[in-house]
């Protein structure tokens, strides 16, 4: 074994349940190693990693499991097989034998120990790069022992970012709408769960038929659209997710839809529809007043504002087919920035900025795609019938949508990543759809 | 929602049609269903009954892809529909528009809105009181035909109008 010590312990951070406060600071690392993974690199190859069974880990809290499984499905890591472990790690706190690891081929290793700390669960972990015989990164969680899944994403994450250096996107939850019963006779509810398809949670009960809900900024309240099945108007709603309380926010004669929360979360954005017209206006959540932002005798929907709250993108027939509008956030003049074959719609601004996903149709393939905000650089990430209705990841480098086949079959949700190489089913119970996902919750509130 | 339609002179008969279309509506008449269309065979022969209207008059209209304006086919049907409803004005309905499910689900509400529009307005147009109509747009979310053909699709781009109550059929 090569002569390593242990570096002198890990950051410590304290996790709360589910929606609570969290305490994060950036990472400190050890000194910069070679060990990276180049995102924009040509022929790329996801990096061997090995990631053992925490110390102490029980049946209840199999952290590592939900480690590697997130880091395979990034499509960026290639966990090394447990048959294939050199070493058992049974003492946290000794260094690995950086020789074994490397001969079975692991550039990354990570080992963790979980440990019941007063009522509380603690869980330390570390990330070795193999090859340097060099911790990269050590830290330590404390939190209620339900939240044990948090603390696993948390590591991912953590994992994720040292290796390359983009922010994570696994401590994070999705909202969409759980579809079961036969076609013609679809039941539609608001669900949550994690990224990864665990803790699922119905939000509404069958009195609606409910669609494309999004999250508020801090995820604490959903905006959505409801038909209430005793008939009556489809409306936009707000849900308050803690509470459970929901309320109509676009009360208006005609259907109002297609909800969006404003950046800073103190506007929703809709379409409202009269005489046969959509056009776009934005309600003030505190005054409930409404600002008209299109004029058009045609169909202005699917808006979606700019992350520094600026402009908004929507989809809008105004020229004869679904195409692609940029305007300014209070209205004013749109200029089009989809020009290429077929039609553009669902369009959905990254959180970084530099992307604008999209569906579009050509023939009978729906494609999800992205584009520049300028309109350039469109690529086409996967198409197929019938594909539909991008949303982000909180860290703007992989996608999720709903792939629907049609006839008898029904809805499920993929993530793709944005170079297109990556693509992973994401489990739900039933069938879903309207994918939209929530921020990193590490950094609400 | 109820429908304002039985009023007392009605009567029982009008009563008995109204239910059992109430069974039988959602099973489309044209065949797409599982056959399961209910009784009440002697229903459409009462001349103002609400099984009079969908099976002698046709209570739908169908629409080409992605298409909003009204076929020879679909306004020679809305033009027995507004006579119909003209000899009968007891009736206040609701147009429901509704689009195949080869679109993006918001477009398609729009869509829906747009084709329940149009014939509220081709109806308004041959005298039928404004205020006698409602629209409703279900999008793709309320198809009668489910298969992944034209055969299906040709069928779910429609707009009902519906004076029977049982919404999205």
């Amino acid at each position: 074994m090569n002569h390593f010590k242990m570096p002198a312990f890990l950051q410590q951070y304290s996790v709360s349940s589910a929606l609570g406060a969290m305490l994060f600071v950036a990472l400190s690392t050890a000194a910069h190693a070679e060990l990276n993974i180049n995102l924009s690199g040509g022929n790329f190859q996801p990096m061997p990693i090995a990631i053992t069974d925490c110390v102490n880990e029980g049946q209840a809290t199999p952290v590592a499991s939900v480690i590697t499984n997130n880091l395979s499905r990034s499509g960026l890591f290639q966990p090394l097989p447990k048959e294939q472990f050199p070493e058992r790690i049974s003492n946290f706190d000794v260094p690995p034998q950086f020789d074994a690891w490397k001969a079975r081929g692991a550039q990354a290793l990570v080992t963790c120990r979980v440990s019941n700390d007063g009522g509380r669960l603690k869980a330390e972990f570390r990330l070795f790069d193999v090859f340097a015989n060099q911790q990269l990164v050590g830290q330590q969680y404390s939190t209620d022992p339900a939240s044990w899944r948090r603390v696993a994403h948390l590591i991912s994450d953590a994992v994720y970012s040292r290796i390359t250096g983009e922010k994570g996107f696994f401590d994070s939850r999705v909202v969409f709408i759980d579809e079961s019963g036969p076609a013609k006779h679809r039941r539609k509810r608001l669900a949550i769960m994690d990224q990864d398809g665990a803790n699922f949670k119905a939000l509404s009960g069958s009195d609606m038929l409910v669609v494309t809900p999004r999250f508020s900024p801090n995820s604490q309240e959903i905006t959505y659209m409801g038909f209430p099945l005793s008939g009556g108007d489809p409306k936009v709603y707000l849900l308050d997710v803690s509470r459970g309380s929901r309320e109509v926010v676009g009360n208006f004669p005609n259907m109002s839809f297609s909800p969006r929360f404003s950046p800073d979360g103190r506007r929703i954005i809709m379409s409202l529809e009269q005489n046969g017209n959509a056009n776009l206006y934005a309600m003030d959540l505190q005054s409930r007043s409404m600002t008209r932002l299109t004029t058009t005798a045609a169909i202005d929907t699917s808006p979606s504002y700019s992350p520094d709250g600026s402009q908004i993108v929507f989809e809008s027939d105004r020229g004869g087919t679904q195409q692609l509008y940029l305007m300014p956030a209070g209205g004013g003049s749109a200029q089009r920035i989809s020009f290429g074959e077929g039609r553009y719609s669902t369009p959905v601004w990254s959180p970084k900025g530099d992307y604008i996903a999209f569906t579009r149709q050509k023939g009978g393939s729906f494609g999800i795609g992205i584009m520049k905000p300028d309109g350039s650089g469109e690529r086409i990430l996967t198409e197929g019938f019938h594909n539909e209705g991008p949303t982000w990841a909180p860290n703007g480098r992989y996608l999720m949508f709903f792939r629907d086949p049609g006839g008898q079959g029904g809805p499920k949700l993929f993530m793709v990543d944005i170079t297109g190489r990556v693509q992973v089913q994401v489990p739900t119970p039933n069938y879903a759809s309207d994918p939209a996902w929530g921020p990193l919750l590490s950094e609400t509130r | 929602m109820m429908p304002t339609v039985l009023s007392p002179r009605v009567g029982k008969l009008a009563l008995a049609a109204f239910l059992a279309l109430s069974v039988g509506a959602c099973a489309s008449k044209n065949g797409a269903d599982d056959g399961s269309l209910a009784g009440g065979a002697g229903s459409a022969s009462t001349p103002g009954s609400v099984q009079d209207f969908v099976v002698n008059v046709g209570d739908r209209v169908f629409f080409e892809t992605d298409q909003t304006g009204l076929t020879a086919q679909g306004q020679a049907t809305l033009d027995k529909q507004a006579q119909w409803l003209n000899r009968y004005p007891r009736y206040s309905f609701v147009i429901e528009g509704n689009a195949d499910e080869r679109g993006t689900r918001e477009y398609n509400f729009a869509l829906g809105a747009r084709r329940a529009e149009t014939v509220r307005n081709y109806l308004a147009a041959r005298g039928v009181a404004g205020n006698r109509m409602r629209t409703i747009s279900y999008g793709k979310e309320r198809p009668v035909a489910v298969c992944n053909d034209i055969s299906c699709w040709s069928q779910n781009r429609r707009a009902v109008t519906n004076i029977g109550g049982t919404p999205g059929s």
